[in-house]
């Protein structure tokens, strides 16, 4: 029994902790409709810069926490600087794809500077426990605790008694008014920012202490799970943050007393998924609302596309199947056929984010299923491993329509949010589903690519069946493209409501689309698995997916071309000038935020 | 009533948004091929009316009755396959579709050949078979595809040559009127026995005006059903075969043109709120 009471007591502790989190996310969309992917990265910042100041500075911990509060309130206004202020009045997806950005690039400044090893963040509080009653709580229990509800109160104090806390509620619930009432909206947006970025650096110190343990990677969960509650809660909603933040860290802590450590975040995203979809204003919403305006997240900037005509579409393939021919060189060919493989991913999500403007951030979950599934069909039911990842790019597509169906009805941001829980979903019941899976073992011993029993085992060969596979599924896309289903999915992209109206179902339209799409991404993951002959559940991890959707956004929404050309650029070019792991990730987050800003209809332009 | 005068039925229809009654307890009837405008003030509740029985809102109470058959709170896809069109008072065409693409989604629901109508277990691939018949296109998808365009080219011809020099151009390049016109086409393509337009010529000048209002006369000579809700009320009076007037979510008159125009309620509802910054939605000409 005195068990449950420290899970209840962690499950409160971690839910104040969310909630610092949380609440923040709630300001920020309350006051900008933006829901700030940058969050998790203030948080790692924040760890990381008390871990500054008390392993270098010995600070005492009130100086830690002024300092933290410091460093995430300056980097609060960084973030609404380059991640919001350029971008008003662009797509209502831009800034949430620039704050991704932004989290790449800062998450990486951070490994780059402190190491992707994780530190400990040593403090006096750890060790001190008191007996309450049956359980125990510890000083450090006790510090959160009251951190959390001290900045609730002084949060909620500066929101209804002073004069910016009136700005920011007027602002939070008509901005336009606000606006003529003569509220620097502007100014709102920077305090906002820097009072959710204060908040959310001091989660990550008390984080840190509390584990006594930090490492960058910290920053993905803690947005995660920020937005977990948050949207829980009702998005924008700040008591609602701080109800739905408490209730995350019990059900987390509740299931890891019943099932184990290892499910803990599959319970807070199966959360996510099934709030969305069932009570998409949140937990605590009652009234039943139409938004007045469609709040559309398609990310389709007008543009006059590149025509590049069939021929030299044709020509440039041929040069391309000769080239192994001409420059035999392993290195070369290799980092073409890694370009092709992503080219695939890429022509999955240029279908299903830019023909169809469903926005997935979890799209590697598909390579996933389809790694595993041909890894698996070939190396225990023994299947020819060419018939295995066709019945991979198929399982992938029926998985994941199945999977993301129920999401179809979620406009903009939320579907975008769905797909990254499914996608995280996705890895977790790899990594629980042992029976199957081999759980974090991994699958070793996958066998080489062949197809009808011819084993590709040179680099060229490997090149030419890459490529080939390109092709003829680039090719089928453009006929679809050019088919009465392009303008019926584009249709559906621009104006959903008017679609309906001309008899366009959308779910028949989306599961179609997203079948086809998931159906090459299914491939491309059958493919990687033979070619790597060892993957786990980190092989296809969520950084792919951004860098599938900065691929798919540089080479121009929902242009097959483009998507090609995006992945030789983003693939092919870094490992040309042999760019180092770390780096890439970085230079992939600032072309993100570049292309955002600068060029939202990519290269050769949106279609 | 006669039979005849049940193409729609509208019964005790109503709509609020918490405390507004945006539509209340509204009654409504309409033959076949006849000609009705809708008129009132801003935020009588003409528009949220259209929402209601094109299934874009689902009502708090009431009916509707459409050919026989009760529509309500049937989806809006179901509705365009019974023969249903409408046009959006604020504009909504495909922003990123050529002129010809916008006309040729209003005739979705009338491909056949790519989708066929199989019974109920195969009808499940119906998806698979429709991606199938896209890429492999046999001669019944292609001809289809053909006479479809062909349709879609004597529609926009109705607009003379405002559209037929922009077939491939996006809509989102097009001017405004043009934009309006491109969806009155793609409403056209559907094939419609009912055809409701949200203030066509809204936005658009005097010339403009006077060449879709002889549009819309082609139209109801062509013996098709319509609903119109416009505040140009020269032109309702002109086309109309009778006239409903809302306000406050009722309805305050229903009658020939010259009754309602003469009708001292309608006089008072608009006079009650005339709105400075619509000047062509204020008064009627009987009012002033
Ligand atoms: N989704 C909504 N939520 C809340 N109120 C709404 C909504 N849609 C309409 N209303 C309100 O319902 C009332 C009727 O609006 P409606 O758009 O139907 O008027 P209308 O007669 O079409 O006016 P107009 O001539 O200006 O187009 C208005 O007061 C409007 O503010
Ligand atoms: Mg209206």
């Amino acid at each position: 029994m005195s068990s449950w009471i420290d899970y209840t007591i962690n499950g409160i502790i971690i839910g104040n902790i969310y909630a610092l989190l949380a609440v923040g996310l709630a300001l920020i969309f309350g006051v900008s409709r933006l829901i700030n992917f940058a969050h998790g990265s203030v948080y790692v910042v924040g760890a990381y810069a008390g871990f500054v100041a008390v392993t270098q500075l010995g600070t005492p911990l009130p100086l830690t926490i002024v300092i933290v509060v410091a460093v995430g309130a300056l980097l609060g206004l960084g973030i609404e600087r380059f991640g919001l202020r350029p971008l008003q009045g662009y797509a209502h997806i831009a800034p949430l794809l620039a704050t991704i950005g932004l989290s790449f690039v800062l998450d990486q400044l951070v490994q780059l500077t402190f190491s992707p090893d994780p530190r400990a963040l040593p403090s006096e509080l750890l060790e001190r426990r008191f007996q309450v009653g049956s359980g125990t709580i510890g000083a450090l229990d006790i510090l959160i605790a009251a951190v959390g509800i001290g900045s609730a109160a002084l949060l909620y104090y500066f929101l209804r008694f002073t004069r910016l806390g009136w700005a920011i509620r007027a602002t939070a619930q008509d901005r336009d008014a606000a606006q003529q009432m003569g509220v620097d909206v502007n100014a709102v947006n920077r305090a906002v920012f820097a009072i959710a970025s204060a908040l959310g650096a001091v989660s990550g110190l008390l984080v840190g202490m509390y584990y006594n343990y930090i490492d960058p990677a910290m920053s993905f969960q803690a947005t995660l799970k920020g937005v977990v509650a948050q949207v829980v809660g009702g998005v924008g909603n700040v008591p609602g943050a701080i109800a739905g933040s408490m209730l995350l860290g019990i059900v987390e802590s509740y299931g890891i007393a019943l099932f184990g450590t290892s499910y803990r975040n599959l319970f807070a995203f199966i959360l996510l998924v099934l709030v969305l979809v069932l009570r998409p204003n949140g937990l605590f919403a009652s009234r039943r609302q139409t938004p007045p305006e469609p709040m559309t997240g398609t990310f389709i900037a007008p543009s006059k596309p590149i025509q590049i005509s069939y021929p030299v579409l044709i020509g440039i393939a041929v040069v391309m199947a000769l080239l192994p021919l001409v420059l035999p060189n392993p290195y070369v060919l290799q980092t073409l056929t890694n370009a092709w493989l992503y080219g695939l991913l890429g022509l999955s999500l240029t279908l299903i984010a830019g023909t169809v403007g469903l926005i997935s951030l979890g799209h590697a979950a598909l390579l996933a299923i389809g790694g595993y599934a041909s890894a698996l069909l070939s190396l225990d039911l023994g299947m020819p491993v060419g018939a295995s990842i066709l019945l991979a790019g198929v399982i992938a597509a029926a998985i994941g329509t199945i999977l993301v169906f129920p999401s179809f009805r979620l406009r903009g941001h939320y579907f975008s949010i769905a797909t990254l829980a499914i996608g995280e979903i996705v890895s977790l019941v790899i990594l629980n589903w042992e029976s199957v899976t081999r759980g974090p073992i991994g699958v070793a011993g996958i066998p080489p690519l062949s197809i009808f029993g011819f084993e590709l085992d040179t680099d060229r060969s490997i090149y030419w069946f890459a490529l080939a596979v390109l092709v003829i599924l680039a090719a089928l896309q453009f006929r679809l493209l050019g088919s009465h289903l392009g303008r019926t999915l584009r249709a559906m992209r621009d104006d959903d409501i008017a679609a309906r109206s001309y008899g366009i179902g959308l779910d028949r339209y989306k599961a179609l689309a997203f079948s086809v799409g998931s159906f090459a991404a299914g491939v491309s993951g059958g493919i990687t698995s033979h070619l790597y002959s060892y993957i786990n559940h980190e092989t296809f991890n969520s950084q792919l997916s951004i860098l599938a959707l900065t691929i798919v956004i540089l080479g121009g929404m929902g242009n097959v071309t483009g998507a090609i050309l995006g992945s030789v650029l983003l693939v092919g070019l870094p490992e040309v000038f042999r760019v180092a792991a770390e780096y890439r990730v970085l230079i992939y987050g600032l072309v993100l935020l570049l292309l955002v800003r600068f060029r939202p209809q990519g290269l050769l332009g949106t279609i | 009533m006669s039979a005849n005068t049940s193409f729609l039925e509208v019964r005790g229809l109503t709509r609020r948004f918490g405390g507004l009654t945006a539509v209340n307890n509204v009654d409504l009837d309409l033959a076949e091929g006849e000609f009705l405008s809708i008129i009132g003030p801003n935020g009588a509740g003409k528009t949220t009316l259209f929402n209601l029985m094109t299934g874009h809102d689902d009502p708090d109470g009431g009916t509707v009755t459409f050919m026989g058959r009760d529509i309500t709170r049937l989806s809006p896809e179901r509705l365009a396959a019974l023969g249903i069109a409408r046009t959006f008072q604020h504009g909504r065409v495909f922003a990123n579709l050529s002129v010809m693409d916008n006309v040729l989604v209003g005739a979705h629901v009338r491909f056949k050949a790519v989708r066929p109508a199989w019974p109920f277990p195969l009808n499940l691939l119906g998806p698979v078979a429709e991606v199938a018949l896209a890429l492999i296109r046999p001669p019944s998808v292609v001809a289809e595809e053909q006479r479809m365009r062909e349709e879609a080219l004597k529609i926009l011809s109705r607009f003379g040559d405002r559209l037929l020099p922009r077939l491939d151009n996006p809509t989102y390049s097009l001017s405004y009127a043009n934009r309006r016109r491109v969806e009155i086409g793609r409403a056209l393509a559907l094939g419609p026995k009912l055809l409701l337009l949200d203030e066509p010529t809204a936005g658009m000048n005097q010339t403009e005006t006077a060449e879709m209002q002889a549009l819309i006369g082609d139209l109801k000579k062509s013996g098709l059903t319509i609903l119109l809700i416009e505040h140009k009320l020269d032109m309702v009076m002109q086309l109309s075969d009778r006239v409903v007037v809302m306000d406050n979510g009722t309805v305050i008159a229903n009658g020939k043109p010259a009754e309602v125009r003469n009708d001292p309620a309608v006089i008072e509802a608009y006079l009650g709120h005339r709105r400075a910054d619509r000047p062509e939605a204020s008064v009627p000409e009987a009012a002033q």
